[in-house]
């Protein structure tokens, strides 16, 4: 029972991260249409970053969390000035598509920069631990899932009180009547580009840590944001938290019990158990848990 | 010609107008336009049975390596730019046409007349499985399936040792003997590349011609104008089901067919090759060549195809180049050879998305007869 509490809190754990990601999947999509692809890319950016200022520079985990936002959160406007602002009325194979083309791009780039050999994070927890009542967990996922859900908050408060928030929301809702109001389409996909990098570099800072590290397959780990999207609802933000967690948590006590209990389903079954509850929620319900139907009229 | 008169319904047409009507229908359903279509054909004749002779050692590899991907290119093509449904599920069916070459061919002992069918006829008939899920899913969610399909795939391969070796993989060797001509004769190295060649391309063309058959007819405008409103395709009487089902038959048969012959070529495969990368490759195969367009798909394998040696020969002979990238670990360069495919890889597509949208076959067209290369008139 401890050791499945113990399981479950680390999926949890993981589970915040790529909820992270997936909010910021969700944002973008919300305000501008684009499924944003190149979140593997920012991830990348975020971590190397991140370990730069705090293993080869050695100063405050603190800083290199914030410095690893930003310069996601950057390279993220970046993209969007470059190579997205163009793209604007095309059809959705071809956002994909460039999204994708940018993502080429932008894994190559760290390492590059900085080899591509593995590297440390550098944070101060490494793999210790903590206990948590009964439970031993690693000090790390008590981090995260409390940075996680400060971001979600901070979010939240953003979006709902916040004359930038409200505007973003009129946008997502109409972009037109949002721009009658004075609103400028531009400054809000540039924002919302820059709460997507930088909340998709938190989350590689802390996927880089801990036990883990970072090397040039980093990027693999902003797929899993997709089933976490999809199961959540493609336009909804609460639902990208819900799906992270639920996929967090899925893959995690897969990796730990399939072998156990259903060796049958093959090795390594929890990397693609993300992708089979996509399938699950696609047959059964496509809008995902908290999505809205998308109603066809003609 | 066409638009003469085309409110009147056929009773009150003059009998000049019925004749030019009949003509033009004629001129729809041939083959190729006269004149120059048959002066393509003797080109092409001419250029298949020659160049397996004419080029040497890696141009030739690379000749039969842009034929195989050619074909699934076409597949693709057609599920994409004429039926509209955007997949990247390409790689999990190639997979499926390698191991069907090993486990037929190579581990029963079929021959190559019963293997490589069977493996298109088996590509087909999952696609037919995966393709009622285009009927719920359209644009995003469709591509999100697919993309589950590659890793389901990959899991499967990867644990199905017997017929995939697992992740290390396995040697592939099927009979390939037609009509008492072995292709995998190694009496000389450059036998079986040319053998392969010349058995190769006739394939691509006969791919070519029952897609630009398809196209042309009935199914073709069918599939198009699902592609570009579905809703009024259906209320015009058009089965949803049949045609987005059969798409991805189709488009499954080519792309298994594709991989039977690659796995019988190469001799050698890993579950781990048939990844998203590889759909990635194939996209832009046909976003370069132009979406639609079957000469375009040919077209388009061969950019992608023989990009990555281009651009080693580029690094090989410009000076400046070459102190930029480190062409083996430790070199001293800034970037690997690898990381500068990719970043080239990533422009390409991201400058053919951006200017050209419609792909080099657009591009071309101004300055070849239209009969040969049309792509798809939807505007991008």
């Amino acid at each position: 029972m401890i050791e499945f509490a113990q399981t479950f809190f680390a999926g949890v754990a993981q589970g915040t991260m790529y909820a992270l990601i997936a909010v910021g999947f969700v944002i973008v999509y919300k305000a501008t249409g684009v499924l944003n692809f190149t979140t593997g890319g920012l991830l990348m950016a975020g971590a190397y970053v991140g370990h730069q200022f705090a293993s080869a520079w050695k100063l405050p985990f603190i800083i290199a969390l914030l410095a690893g936002a930003l310069a996601a959160g950057l390279v993220a406007v970046l993209v969007q000035r470059l190579a997205l602002a163009r793209m604007a009325g095309k059809p959705a194979f071809t956002l994909i598509l460039m999204t994708w083309a940018v993502l080429i791009v932008l894994e190559q780039i760290p390492p590059a920069i900085w080899g591509y050999d593995v590297l440390p994070m550098g944070d101060p927890w490494g793999i210790g631990v903590t206990a948590l009542g009964p439970l031993s967990v690693f000090t790390i996922d008590v981090w995260a899932i409390a940075l996680a859900a400060l971001v979600v908050l901070a979010l939240y408060l953003f979006f709902r009180f916040t004359r930038l928030g409200i505007a973003t929301r009129a946008i997502a809702s109409d972009r037109e009547a949002a721009a009658a109001q004075g609103i400028r389409p531009t400054t809000i996909f540039a924002l919302t580009w820059f709460i997507a990098g930088a909340v998709a570099g938190l989350a590689g800072v802390f996927l880089g840590g801990g036990s883990r590290v970072i090397g040039p397959e980093l990027s693999q780990l902003a797929l899993i944001a997709i089933p976490a999207v999809i199961v959540g609802g493609l336009d909804s933000p609460a639902g990208a938290v819900a799906g992270g967690l639920l996929i967090g948590v899925a893959e995690v006590l897969t990796a730990n019990y399939a072998p156990v209990y259903a060796p049958w389903l093959g090795k390594n079954v929890h990397l693609v158990m993300p992708y089979l509850l996509l399938v699950v929620i696609l047959t059964v319900r496509p809008q995902g848990l908290l999505g809205t139907r998308n109603v066809r009229r003609a | 010609m066409q638009g003469a008169h085309p409110t009147r319904p056929w009773v009150d047409w003059t009998p000049q107008h019925r004749d030019a009507r009949r003509a033009a229908i004629d001129a729809r359903i041939r083959l190729w336009t006269p004149g120059a279509g048959a002066a393509w054909t003797l080109v092409f004749l001419a250029a298949w049975l020659v160049l397996p002779l004419v080029l040497g050692g890696f141009a030739l590899k690379l000749y039969v390596y842009v034929g195989m991907a050619a074909i699934g290119a076409i597949g693709l093509n057609f599920l994409a730019g004429n039926a509209g449904q955007v997949s990247l599920g390409h790689p999990f069916f190639i997979g499926v046409g390698v191991y069907c070459g090993a486990a037929l061919g190579a581990d029963m002992g079929w021959p190559l007349s019963l293997w490589l069918p069977a493996a298109a006829m088996l590509g087909a008939t999952l696609g037919a499985l995966i393709g009622p899920f285009a009927l719920r899913l359209k644009g995003n969610y469709l591509v999100m399936i697919t993309i589950a399909l590659v890793f389901v795939g990959q899991h499967v391969f990867n644990n199905w040792s017997a017929v995939s070796g697992g992740v290390g993989g396995r040697p592939i060797t099927p009979p390939m003997s037609i009509f008492g001509w072995d292709l995998n004769d190694a009496r000389t190295p450059i036998l079986k590349d040319q053998r392969f060649a010349w058995f190769v391309w006739p394939l691509v063309g006969l791919c070519a011609l029952v897609v630009t058959n398809i196209l042309r007819s009935r199914p073709g405008r069918a599939l198009q104008a699902i592609r570009d409103r579905d809703l009024t395709a259906e209320v015009l009487g058009i089965s949803l089901a049949r045609y987005k089902v059969s798409a991805f038959a189709l488009s499954g048969a080519l792309a298994a067919l594709t991989g039977g012959l690659y796995g019988a070529y190469v001799g050698f495969a890993s579950p781990t090759e048939w990844n998203l990368l590889l759909a990635i490759q194939y996209l832009a195969m046909i976003v370069v060549g132009g979406m639609g367009s079957v000469a375009g798909s040919v077209i388009g394998a061969a950019v992608i195809v023989c990009l990555p040696y281009a651009v080693q020969a580029g690094v090989q002979s410009l000076p400046g180049i070459g102190q930029l990238v480190s062409q083996s670990p430790g070199d001293g360069g800034w970037l690997s050879v690898f990381a500068l495919n990719q970043i080239l890889f990533g422009l390409l597509i991201a400058m053919f998305l951006t200017f050209a949208p419609r792909g080099l076959a657009a591009l071309l067209n101004g300055t070849l007869r239209r009969g040969l290369l049309t792509t798809s008139r939807r505007k991008q």
